[in-house]
């Protein structure tokens, strides 16, 4: 029950063009900026847009090529939406329900399995309920109940713990993990969370304008960003430029220097908690020394995260201790270091 | 704030004067005369039949005008309202030209089927019908706008096919739109009576409904007249009042 899909969508004003593999039991982290194309992906996976070019082959059957298309309700594939759309006129029981009378189930049959699927999402005690009387993660967790009770091929997740609080969103990605390890088909999750990606996932696929810049496992990825929304994404300042024997210069003359000897095209990343900052220029042995000004300081844990719009832009990480003495607030200017041992510098 | 006062006067007056005018003591006689009987009946069967012609074609171009994107698209939506702005006694002269013995389909219709449709209690239908269809499609197709598209994408991953999503997701989830639409196609139909006289006559208990009677009695029966109004003003605050979320309040397409 693997997947191979190798395709482009193409619109007036953007194009999707991605190629990546899924095997059976893998759970694939779909991540990117807003636009990146990661629903356009998802949408011509499940059968609901046409693809351009190449084709999707799901468990060895082709599903869309330029001449072929399956529609969406002939191919295996299970969709969990963003805002759940269950159907408001159907209880929760008859939705979960609806996939497999649609498929020919008997009425009985249909419902002694959706109460199981609801049963192993512990939400059975809301069968009779209708969807404007449950609560976000009640919601969500009825509509993987219902993608799951299809018993798909392929399951698709556009960002299910958006929508909820923290704590729903916590536990519903407890929930999936354990519900998507037991799954035998493929899963792909878009996510605009780290620890979405990183918990559920087994495999990351980085999007940005429509086509794949990376993929990897998720802690690969996370400690070698390719993108500015990664870095952001895992909390890393990442800079792009060429490096020579681990130096990589930036305008106006600057550079930021590594304690690795890589040359040629490079990215360089580094903690925000490992910029320290000062309110004159630092003396002695930082060799990353860069002038900037605050723009905006915002709580982070236990410290407080500054972003700064210095030769390039930085955040940083400071305890409320430093935040007092620097006497740091918006508009501030401020002397950035960094030490050359705590970046990381790898090929572009 | 003068002119605003005048113009709800305008409005209420006419129908307080028919509440004031009304033969209160000899009501039940009046509603209960064979013509009264004969027209009410008429009434409410042919738009009862017209409003249930309306859905079963008015429902599935509704679904057409707001799901399927087709070259013309709004040329056939300016179509579908115009017997909205025609007057209609013009609807009934065209229903004739349409459908009369001579007309363009009304001719083969006769020759090969030995159909004939005006003045006929069929006639009243079409004829109600034809004025009140665009009330129905509008307001269906503002139900099908409103209903998010996404449920049929999610009910086809489901396994639904087109038609099973239409009939367990969209149509269920329009149906208080369909509902509304219905009772104010019904209405239309109800007070349908240019077109109706036009394309139908006035034959007593064959197509002479509420209006019509309405306008014979008024030179020979007053008070038969004023009590068929009475009926008909009943009926009208019953749609407002089984409305009033969506009529009142503004409509919302």
């Amino acid at each position: 029950m693997s997947l191979q899909a190798s395709f482009a969508v193409r619109r007036k004003d953007h194009t999707t063009d991605v190629s990546f593999d899924g095997h059976p039991g893998e759970v694939l982290g779909l991540i990117g900026p807003n636009g990146a194309g990661k629903t356009t992906t998802l949408a011509a996976l499940a059968g609901l847009v046409r693809i351009s070019s190449g084709e999707i082959r799901l468990a060895e059957r082709l599903l869309a090529s330029p001449k072929v298309h399956v529609p969406a309700h002939a191919r295996s594939v299970g969709y969990v939406f963003q805002q759940h759309l269950l159907f408001p006129h159907l209880s929760v029981l008859e939705n979960v329900a609806f996939g497999l009378r649609a498929r020919g189930t008997r009425r009985r049959t249909a419902r002694e399995r959706a109460f199981h699927w609801l049963d192993r999402l512990s939400v059975d005690h809301l069968a009779h309920r209708r969807p404007a009387h449950l609560s976000g993660g009640q919601a969500q967790r009825v509509a993987i109940a219902r993608a799951l009770a299809c018993e798909p091929d392929l399951l698709l997740l556009d960002e299910p713990t958006a929508a909820l609080d923290v704590s729903g969103a916590m536990t519903l990605r407890t929930q999936l993990r354990e519900h998507l390890s037991g799954f035998a088909g493929v899963s792909i999750l878009v996510t605009h969370t780290a620890l979405d990606a990183m918990v559920i996932a087994d495999r990351l696929v980085v999007l940005d304008e429509g086509r794949i810049v990376q993929t990897g496992s998720p802690a690969d990825v996370a400690a070698h960003p390719r993108t500015h929304h990664v870095a952001a994404l895992v909390g890393l300042n990442l800079i792009r430029g060429h490096a020579t024997r681990g130096e990589i210069a930036l305008p106006d003359g600057q550079s930021i220097v590594s304690a690795q000897p890589l040359s040629g095209p490079a990215f360089a990343t580094f903690s925000p908690s490992t910029v320290s900052l000062f309110n004159e220029r630092p003396a002695g042995s930082p060799r990353n020394v860069w002038r900037g000004r605050v723009i905006s300081l915002a709580p982070h844990g236990d410290a407080v995260r500054v972003q700064l719009d210095a030769v390039v832009p930085l955040l940083a990480d400071v305890t409320p201790a430093a935040l007092v003495s620097l006497n740091l607030r918006s508009g501030a200017a401020v002397w950035a270091s960094v030490k050359a041992t705590e970046v990381t510098v790898y090929p572009a | 704030m003068i002119p605003a006062l005048g113009a709800l006067a305008f409005l209420v007056t006419p129908v307080v004067a028919v509440l004031i005018r009304s033969p209160w003591g000899s009501l039940p006689d009046l509603l209960s005369s064979s013509e009264a009987v004969g027209a009410l009946r008429l009434s409410v069967l042919t738009t009862t039949a017209s409003t249930l012609l309306c859905i079963v074609f008015g429902v599935p171009l509704a679904w057409v005008l707001a799901r399927t994107q087709f070259r013309g698209h709004r040329i056939v939506r300016a179509l579908v309202t115009l017997p909205l702005v025609l007057p209609p006694v013009v609807g009934g002269v065209a229903l004739l030209l349409a459908l009369g013995r001579n007309g363009l389909v009304g001719r083969p219709l006769d020759d090969l089927f030995g159909i004939t449709i005006p003045f006929t209690t069929a006639a009243v239908v079409l004829a109600q019908s034809f004025v009140a269809l665009p009330f129905l499609v509008i307001s269906v197709e503002g139900a099908f706008r409103a209903s998010d598209v996404r449920y049929d994408d999610a009910a086809a991953t489901l396994g639904a096919t087109r038609w099973l999503t239409f009939r367990r997701v969209t149509l269920p989830i329009a149906l208080p739109g369909i509902v509304a639409g219905a009772v104010l196609c019904w209405a239309r139909a109800l007070g349908e009576f240019g077109a109706t006289v036009t394309f139908a006559g006035s034959f007593p208990g064959v197509t002479r409904t509420m209006p019509a009677q309405v306008y014979v009695d008024l030179q020979s029966n007053p008070d038969a007249a004023i009590a068929l109004s009475l009926v008909m003003i009943v009926f009208s605050v019953a749609v407002l009042a089984l409305l009033r979320d969506r009529w009142v309040s503004g409509v919302s397409a």
